[in-house]
């Protein structure tokens, strides 16, 4: 669905984005995830053709863009860094004039396809009060639903649960979850892990320009070779695997071992309760700070540098 | 798109607040001619305004050399520095651009609304001025209209109401080539710049540098190629015979400012970044 070679994109002698190949498959729910000013956002405008790059090829959708980019985006749904509407006017009459300024949107069945996208946001009740007069979230919905309106084969989401609550954050990875199991492939970028752990199946990570990593989540939460468990017997189990257990936190043990079921057989054998018992995976935010240097947007003294 | 963009212009409750504030001008003026009745001195004041004391169906012409040199290039400055820069500071540009709408039929969209919003903004003037100087100054508009000698060569002619119409009708047309002048210097700074503010500010101070260009002796070199010097070119319109010859050169002033300008705006906007 997006593929890019070598995309660069330079600010002078900054490189924004550096050499980034980018690989979306169909059908993927695909998370950028990487600090503020690593370029995320740079890279999402490249792909809609807002910003040229220096260097590089996209391709979307099997087109090249920023050559092509007027076939593929209509097959797109776009939130890019926060929502945009007229601040004057109310949530309905914006999404009308969004979908009448684009070629595709038929005049007959607009006001239908505006009452379903704001059924899916939850903005079903709005009212004629202007844009002015939304919550942060409220806008965010709204956003939501003008990348819906066309029914796109591809969602690319910058930052699609800011300002939302809590409830909210659940209700959009329900829809996401819903929109991709009927075919959409989405592509989010986020720098919050656990919304990108929680809903992604892909993940690539950005540092400083450069994609650091690209990986299915799976693979990349690979195990440990350490399996924890919980037992009310803990001095047993020391005795037991002598040598082998690396944490010891009350009733709940870190233990490494290499095959969880040969471990699990063991224990039993010799007679320890086991009340919990899991191998360690290690947490995407592990991976991520592995492969990370520092914040961006931390500003440090000269010294430290 | 244009049609989203005249939705968006007519939608606006500043339109109207800048139309308002347009007719309001030439009636606070008419309101001073017609309780004090003292005529500016000949040569001095706005053109037609001791005409229109003998007949108020001059008035409209009247209100045009009112709200031209300042009031109204300023809200046209006003607006098109708006056009591209407003849409980036809300966000809404880059959700136009991703629709798609193809750049260059964004800007061409941007300027149809601004001549619709100039045509709108001098009909109710004319509208209202009409009204205002019928009302205040009396004036039979069937019985025809003596132009006035301070502005025609030869006084007492006379035009027929069909030929007044027709004038003040040649007279918009100028006007909104004028206009259209001011709306690509401003809609080139608007998309070079993010800020609305920044680009009708722009479009302000080359239009004030032009205007005391236009009265400064030592500028008399470049003075033909300034684009404020033929906007009053228009009141040639109501001299009889009509006389051409600053009308043709204001037309051609305006159209060289307007292909140089809007080609710089296009070209600017059709490679540069939206990263607002």
């Amino acid at each position: 669905m997006i593929t890019t070679r070598d995309l660069t994109k330079r600010y002078g002698r900054l490189a924004a984005v550096d050499g980034v190949g980018l690989e979306v498959r169909e059908g993927d729910r695909y998370g950028l995830l990487g600090p503020n000013g690593s370029g995320k956002t740079t890279l999402v405008r490249m792909l809609l053709g807002l910003v040229f790059a220096t260097r590089g090829e996209i391709e979307v959708l099997g087109r090249p863009v920023p050559r092509r980019v007027k076939e593929v985006l209509p097959e797109i749904g776009a939130l890019v860094e926060g929502p945009g509407a007229y601040p004057h006017l109310s949530g309905r009459t914006n999404l009308r004039l969004f979908d009448a300024a684009g070629p595709g949107g038929a005049r007959r069945d607009r006001d239908r396809r505006i009452g379903e996208a704001l059924e899916r946001v939850g903005l079903a009740g709005i009212d004629r009060r202007p844009v002015r007069a939304y919550s942060l979230g409220m806008r965010q919905r709204l956003g939501l639903a003008a990348a819906l309106l066309r029914k796109p084969r591809l969602l690319v989401l910058d930052e699609p649960t800011n300002g939302l609550d809590p409830r909210g954050i659940r209700e959009v990875r329900d829809l996401l979850t819903e929109l991709n199991a009927a075919g959409a492939t989405v592509f989010l970028s986020s720098h919050l892990l656990g919304e990108i752990e929680a809903f992604c199946t892909r993940v690539g990570v950005m540092d400083r320009g450069r994609l650091v990593l690209q990986d299915e989540l799976a693979a990349l939460r690979g195990p440990t070779g350490r399996v924890v468990l919980g037992t009310p017997d803990p001095d047993q189990v020391v005795g037991l695997l002598d040598g082998r257990v690396e944490q010891r936190d009350g009733g709940r043990l870190t233990v490494r071992h290499d095959d969880p079921a040969a471990l699990n057989a063991e224990l039993i054998a010799a007679g320890v309760r086991v009340t919990e018992f899991a191998p360690e995976r290690r947490s995407l935010e592990q991976v991520v700070l592995e492969a990370t240097t520092t914040s961006s947007d931390r500003v440090a003294a000269k010294e430290d540098q | 798109m244009i049609r989203v963009e005249l939705a968006k212009l007519f939608r606006r409750p500043r339109t109207y607040v800048i139309a308002g504030l347009l007719c309001a001008l030439p009636f606070t003026v008419a309101v001073f001619l017609a309780t004090t009745r003292i005529p500016p001195p000949p040569g001095q004041g706005g053109a037609f305004l001791s005409a229109v004391l003998s007949n108020g169906a001059l008035y409209p012409a009247a209100a045009m050399a009112l709200v031209m040199p300042v009031f109204l290039p300023v809200s046209v400055a006003v607006l098109a520095g708006d056009a591209v820069a407003g849409e980036a500071a809300t966000g809404t540009l880059r959700y136009l651009l991703i629709r798609p709408v193809g750049r260059t039929r964004l800007l061409v969209a941007k300027l149809v609304a601004l001549i619709a919003f100039v045509l709108f903004a001098i009909a109710a003037v004319l509208i209202t001025s009409l009204v205002t100087g019928l009302t205040m100054f009396g004036g039979e508009p069937s019985a025809g209209v003596a132009l006035p000698a301070d502005v025609t060569s030869l006084s007492g002619v006379t035009i027929s109401p069909a030929g007044l119409v027709m004038r003040l009708l040649a007279t918009v047309a100028y006007i909104v080539v004028s206009m259209l002048g001011v709306a690509a210097i401003a809609l080139f700074l608007s998309t070079v710049t993010d800020s609305a503010l920044g680009a009708a500010m722009g479009a302000l101070a080359v239009l004030v540098t032009s205007q005391v260009l236009v009265t400064l002796d030592a500028a008399t070199a470049i003075r033909p190629y300034l684009p404020t010097r033929y906007w009053l070119a228009w009141i040639d319109f109501f001299r009889d015979p009509v006389l051409w010859r600053d009308i043709e050169r204001g037309i051609g002033i305006q159209l060289v400012f307007l292909v140089v300008l809007l080609g710089a705006a296009w070209a600017n906007f059709m490679t540069r970044d939206v990263s607002d």
